[in-house]
């Protein structure tokens, strides 16, 4: 049985995320097409909500993935702080476009939504809030990659950054249970099949939910192997003017 | 086969555009830097390999 720790290892990472990627891509893409064309074309209305309940299948999957990958690159971040794997360093680097790119369509697919149901396109709402300040979080630490140049020392910053910003998204995830107000509902997925959403809305969300978290995966492993191709190229670079 | 989406038309297809815009730029980027980077690293790695 290999150890994880392998895969800090930068060539076996590459070989590894090589085989990986292809199968991420196409099961993320199959996910995404089947879910949204299900959810899009043949779930029917909501009797309160009309044809709006149709923006569940990009809000909801993509608020998740918001969350989940701050979550992961905390993990990632931690792995670096204790055990100096630059691989995991890199992985979480790459991992913060995608979950801020998933964070904003969190909060305008949201807005969008909130307006005919809420009446408000914006409402400082515990959940709402912790969201936007979680999606400053995430341009706070890309910008914080790029101001430094020494990348041990970004990697170090930006662990901290990422320590700090996971009260964020812990508090996005659970701001309704901690506070108990505010305009936005509770959460619409539930192993509790009474507050659990209807089976006709619930089967193309889950679908969509796996395509998302699929394409993070794939993104996450594309992003990473650029990440360790930019860091050689620098290394190179450096030894060339040093030479 | 286009739903009806009653009144909340605009709502609905411009999450749906928005949501499938953002996904694509960030793949988009993902690849074009990616692609950046490879060539970059494959110009430094044979002009090394002349020089050694």
């Amino acid at each position: 049985m290999a150890s994880i720790w392998e895969y800090a290892n930068p060539r076996k990472f590459m070989a590894t995320s090589a085989f990986l990627l292809p199968w991420t891509a196409g099961i993320a893409g199959v996910c995404l097409v089947v879910g949204l064309v299900w959810g899009f074309f043949f779930t029917p209305d909501d009797f309160r909500q009309g044809s709006t309940v149709k923006i569940i299948y990009v809000h909801v999957p993509s608020a998740i993935m918001a969350i989940n990958a701050w979550l992961m690159m905390l993990i990632t971040s931690l792995i670096w702080v204790i055990r100096r794997h630059h691989v995991s360093a890199l992985a979480a680097k790459a991992a913060a476009p995608v979950g801020m790119v998933f964070t904003l369509i969190a909060l305008v697919t949201g807005a969008i939504w909130g307006q005919p149901m809420w009446g408000t396109w914006w409402e400082w709402d515990p959940r709402l809030t912790s969201f936007l300040i979680l999606f400053l979080f995430y341009l706070g630490y890309m910008a914080l990659w790029e101001a430094i140049d020494n990348p041990d020392s970004a990697a170090d910053l930006t662990s901290v950054l990422c320590l700090v910003g996971s009260v964020f998204a812990i508090i996005s995830r659970y701001a309704l249970v901690f506070w108990n107000q505010g305009l936005h509902q509770g959460a619409t997925l539930s192993l509790d099949r009474e507050q659990n959403i209807a089976d006709v809305f619930w089967y193309p969300l889950v679908i969509t939910l796996a395509g998302f978290g699929f394409l993070f995966v794939a993104l996450v492993l594309y992003r990473t192997q650029t990440e360790i191709r930019a860091r050689r190229l620098k290394a190179l670079i450096a030894q060339e003017r040093m030479a | 086969m286009m739903p009806d989406l009653g009144a909340y038309a605009v709502p609905v297809l411009s999450a749906y555009a928005v949501s499938i815009a953002l996904i694509v730029v960030v793949v988009g980027a993902s690849i074009l830097k990616a692609r950046r980077v490879r060539a970059r690293l494959e110009e430094v790695e044979h002009r090394r390999g002349r020089a050694a």
